[in-house]
Order: structure tokens, then C-alpha cells, then sequence
């Protein structure tokens, strides 16, 4: 199968590079040498149909796939020029400084404050808690419905407040990267428009890796879209391109609904 | 327009209800089984050990003369060999599941360690009075202690006490692990800030049901060599000792039917401390669960 690579640069080193990158469950291979550049400061879209290797591609950047006994991942991914698969590398410090939010929402069964300030205070944060869970709040575009219920538990919110409660609290980590694994697949359209908002204003300071399910979400809101089939890497280039002219028959076949 | 196919079809539906309430019976039937059982138990013990049932019962010490026997030392051998027990085995248990579930790489080995655990909580408990006393009472020259017994009931009710908080354990949602990996935290960071918090019920309950099985049990303690006839209070865990269910079962052997009143009394107090730990394990239980 050609792979077709328009490989995106703006003048940046890339934020994060996968090279022949092959995941395995057991003896069944999940994913299969692929190759993806992610340029820094932009918003990338992963999409393929159902099983297609996505969702593991994408744990893949932050050493996620480690929590499942059976995966095992062959390969490099290059973060400033190291690879985060080296013997050397803490996979708790890649999480630091590669942050997840996940399809469901999954607040902690705490307040509200104390879901934000979860991160920074594993982490040793220092400073002024109090300050970076505003701030964290006022990124997520939360703020203004909960600054005067900190104190109340997260599982109250409503299921929208609780997955922007979510990226404020990896945003509280201070990560360089953001990946997001269907991140509005739970919610109902208003909260998923406010979702890729967020996602449009967080682009400015953070790269974005995100996994989605909806080919209309992925024209909107990314830079570059990259589409998987069967495991496999087939096609990856601007956004624009591959919704209006794919270079490949089954790129063409999925962005037009006739499969997946 | 749908038809609509709602009408019971003739021949099928009566029945289909009529078998439906068969088995119905027939689990009620099975259900009655062992609460008639439990009646006639219960009636038979309340008749003859309510009269014995006063202060003298419950402050005096063994004694030859029925009128004067009580179950102080007794009761006051079961609540220290309870309290050793459980300030020994949870540690122990709670330990070995957060190891065996967060910990333990997923291996023949783990494998092999998970199904003698399994293995273990069906061991005659007569086995571990065996263990318990070259162990502890001979090797260890521990004696015939409360400390002695305390050990053989921890080594008895340890599978039990691991099993119910791995499951405790397990049952927390791999969702919250996930994002509190996701925000870098460690292990250790993960397991005492989401997973303990959110398994503890699940702990406790299973902690106290394995020590209400603990407080039942006869034939290791007599191994380990508690004795039946003790006309003291023990003052630390090197004392000897005796408990309940061997107070119960030296006063049943005996020919004088007095002392078989002053058994069913002593089976009612061990009745009444069960359903009270049972109580309380469903107590902590729904208050924890309504605090989440």
C-alpha cells in the first residue's frame, strides 16, 4: 500500500516525530511502521474508521500504552531530539510534559479546585496554586460557571463542563503538547462547539494531536489531517488537501462518507 | 401504519407464565430451606441459653459450678485475639493486593502466587492450627499465646483479606487511573490519591467479614493451645488465653445439662458480636459510598 507523505514544516522544529512506529497487543499487530511529524503550534487531526489504529497511535506520543500489559510498541518517537522509548526516559516525566485528555470526561470524585491542582501538586508545584487553578480554569473557559464553586464536587458539572474541567486540568501541568482522544464524542453540540473553540484559542501556546471521529470536526479545527486505515499511515498533508483533493483512493473514499 | 403485535399470542404466552411462576416457587422453596433451618436454630438456642443470659454471664469467670461460670475471660480472650489479629493481618493483606494489583509484573510467576492465594482460603482451618503451632508455638517459641493464636488466625484469614481487596482494588475505574497517570503522576502518586481513597470501603468490608470468620473459629485455636477452663483476664499478647466458640464447645461436652444452657447463652453473645460486625461493615460501607 503507497503511503502518501506531504510532511507540513513552519520553519519549526517539529514538536513530535514518529518513526516506523509498530504497536502490538499480544501477537496482533495494531499499528504498523508509521511515520508522523507534528509541527509545533498547529493542530493536527488523526481519522480513520473504527479500529483503525488511532486511539493507539496516539497513546503512543505519551507513553500511555505502557499501562497495558499486553501492548508493546517498536520504533521511535523523537521529542527534542530524543527518543521517548530510549531505556533512559521516565515515562511519568514524558506525561509531564505531553498532557491527555480523554473521549469520556473523567473528573476526579473531588472538588473542583482539587481536580485542577491534582497535577501541579504531584508534580511539586511550588508557587501560587490558587493562581494557576484560575488561570487553568480561565484557559478551559470555565471560569466564569465555577469560580464561585470551587469547593463542590466536579461530578455535579454537566458532562460539556466536565471534559473543559479536564483540559484545565492538564493545561495546570504546564505540558507543551496536548493529545486528545475523541474529546467531544461524549458531548452534545453546543458543548462540543465550545470544545473546538477552545481547542482554535489553545493552539497559540500549546501542539495539539487530536483523534476524532467527526470528519467535519477534523475540517475545522486542524492544520493537517492525517488518515489510517487498517493500522496503517495512508495519507497525511494540509487539512485543505485532504478533504478537497486526497492524493489516495481510500483517503478519497472515507472523507466523501462512502466507507468507515 | 404498524400493525401492532402487542396481543398475546394464543397458546404461547399463559404458558410461558405459567413456567416462569414454577421457578419462581421453586427458588422461594429453596430460599425457605435455610431460613426455617436458621428459625429452628435460633429457637432452640434462645430457649435454653436466654435464661442463663445476666451480668454474672457476662462478668464471671469459668467456673465448676454452673450458677457461677461466666464467659468474661472468654470474651475478653476473643476481643484481644480480634484486635491482634486485625492490627496484624490488614497491613499484610491490604500490602500484598496493592503489590499483587499495581505492582506485580503480569507473569507465570503472578499467576502463580494468584492461584495459591485462591487455593489457600480453602485450606481446612485445622491445617493452619497445624502450621500455627510448629510455627509459631514451637519454632518462633512464641507458646501458647494470644500472640500464637493471633498469628495462626492472621495466616488463616490472609487469602481471604487479599482477595476482597484486590477485587476492592480492581474495581476502581481504569479511567481514573488513566488520567492521573496522564497528569504525571507516579505509581505511588496514583495509588494513594485515587486508587486507596476509592477501594477503601471495599477494604474494610471485606476486612471485617473475614475477621467475623475469624472470631468463629475453634479447632486452630485448641491446636495452637487455647484452653477451655482459664479464671483470668489476659493483660498482653503473651498471656494465655481462651475465646468464645472454645468456651461454647468446652461447655457443650459436658454431661451436666446446666452447662449446655451456659452454652447456648455463650452462642448467643457470639451470635449478637457477628451480626454486629456484619452490621458495621454495611454501615461503613453505604457511608462511604454516599460520600463520593
Amino acid at each position: 500500500m503507497p503511503t502518501t507523505h506531504d510532511i507540513p514544516t513552519n520553519g519549526r522544529p517539529p514538536a513530535l516525530e514518529a518513526r516506523d512506529v509498530a504497536v502490538f497487543y499480544g501477537a496482533a499487530q495494531a499499528i504498523q511502521g508509521i511515520d508522523l511529524v507534528v509541527p509545533a503550534n498547529r493542530v493536527v487531526a488523526l481519522i480513520g474508521p473504527s479500529g483503525c489504529g488511532k486511539t493507539t497511535l496516539l497513546r503512543c506520543f505519551n507513553r500511555m500504552n505502557d499501562l497495558i500489559h499486553t501492548a508493546r510498541v517498536e520504533g521511535r518517537v523523537n521529542f527534542h531530539g530524543k527518543n521517548l522509548y530510549d531505556a533512559d526516559v521516565d515515562p511519568v516525566q514524558v506525561r509531564r510534559r505531553i498532557g491527555m485528555v480523554f473521549q469520556k470526561p473523567n473528573p476526579f470524585p473531588k472538588s473542583i479546585y482539587d481536580n485542577t491542582a491534582f497535577g501541579p501538586r504531584v508534580n511539586g508545584f511550588k508557587g501560587d496554586l490558587d493562581a494557576l487553578v484560575e488561570r487553568s480554569l480561565r484557559q478551559a473557559a470555565l471560569w466564569d460557571e465555577v469560580q464561585d464553586r470551587l469547593g463542590e464536587s466536579a461530578q455535579d458539572l454537566s458532562i460539556g463542563q466536565q471534559q473543559r474541567l479536564c483540559i484545565a486540568r492538564t493545561l495546570a501541568v504546564r505540558p507543551e503538547i496536548i493529545l486528545m482522544d475523541e474529546p467531544a464524542s461524549a458531548l452534545d453540540p453546543i458543548a462540543t462547539q465550545r470544545i473546538e473553540e477552545l481547542i482554535y484559542e489553545l493552539k497559540r501556546d500549546y501542539t495539539i494531536l487530536i483523534v476524532t471521529h467527526n470528519m467535519q470536526q477534523a475540517a475545522r479545527i486542524s492544520d493537517y489531517t492525517a488518515f489510517l486505515y487498517m493500522g496503517r499511515l495512508v495519507e497525511y498533508g494540509p487539512t485543505d488537501r485532504i478533504f478537497t483533493n486526497p492524493a489516495e483512493d481510500q483517503t478519497e473514499a472515507y472523507v466523501t462518507g462512502r466507507f468507515g | 401504519m404498524i400493525p401492532h403485535d402487542l396481543a398475546a399470542r394464543p397458546g404461547t404466552g399463559p404458558r410461558r407464565e405459567a413456567r416462569g411462576r414454577r421457578f419462581a416457587v421453586l427458588c422461594g422453596l429453596a430460599t425457605a430451606v435455610g431460613v426455617l433451618a436458621l428459625l429452628v436454630l435460633l429457637e432452640d438456642i434462645l430457649l435454653d441459653g436466654l435464661g442463663v443470659l445476666d451480668t454474672q454471664f457476662l462478668t464471671g469467670f469459668a467456673s465448676r459450678s454452673p450458677e457461677r461460670a461466666g464467659i468474661r475471660a472468654a470474651l475478653a480472650g476473643s476481643a484481644w485475639i480480634l484486635g491482634l489479629t486485625v492490627a496484624i493481618a490488614f497491613p499484610v493483606a491490604l500490602g500484598a493486593a496493592i503489590y499483587l494489583e499495581e505492582y506485580a509484573p503480569r507473569g507465570r510467576l503472578t499467576q502463580l502466587v494468584q492461584a495459591n492465594i485462591a487455593n489457600l482460603a480453602g485450606v481446612p482451618s485445622i491445617v493452619y492450627g497445624i502450621v500455627g503451632l510448629t510455627v509459631f508455638v514451637r519454632w518462633a517459641g512464641l507458646g501458647r499465646s494470644l500472640l500464637s493464636g493471633a498469628l495462626t488466625l492472621t495466616i488463616l484469614i490472609l487469602p481471604v483479606l487479599v482477595i476482597s481487596a484486590q477485587e476492592a482494588i480492581r474495581s476502581v475505574p481504569r479511567e481514573l487511573r488513566e488520567a492521573a497517570y496522564g497528569l504525571g503522576a507516579t505509581r505511588w502518586q496514583v495509588v494513594r490519591h485515587q486508587v486507596l481513597p476509592r477501594a477503601f470501603p471495599g477494604v474494610l468490608t471485606g476486612a471485617i467479614l473475614a475477621l467475623s470468620r475469624a472470631a468463629g473459629e475453634t479447632a486452630p485455636l485448641i491446636l495452637v493451645g487455647a484452653v477451655g477452663f482459664i479464671a483470668f483476664t489476659p493483660r498482653g499478647p503473651m498471656d494465655e488465653f481462651t475465646v468464645l466458640p472454645l468456651q461454647i464447645y468446652d461447655w457443650i461436652s459436658r454431661p451436666q445439662s446446666e452447662f449446655h444452657a451456659l452454652a447456648a447463652g455463650g452462642i448467643i453473645v457470639l451470635l449478637a458480636l457477628l451480626l454486629a460486625m456484619n452490621a458495621a461493615a454495611i454501615i461503613l460501607r453505604n457511608r462511604y459510598r454516599d460520600r463520593r
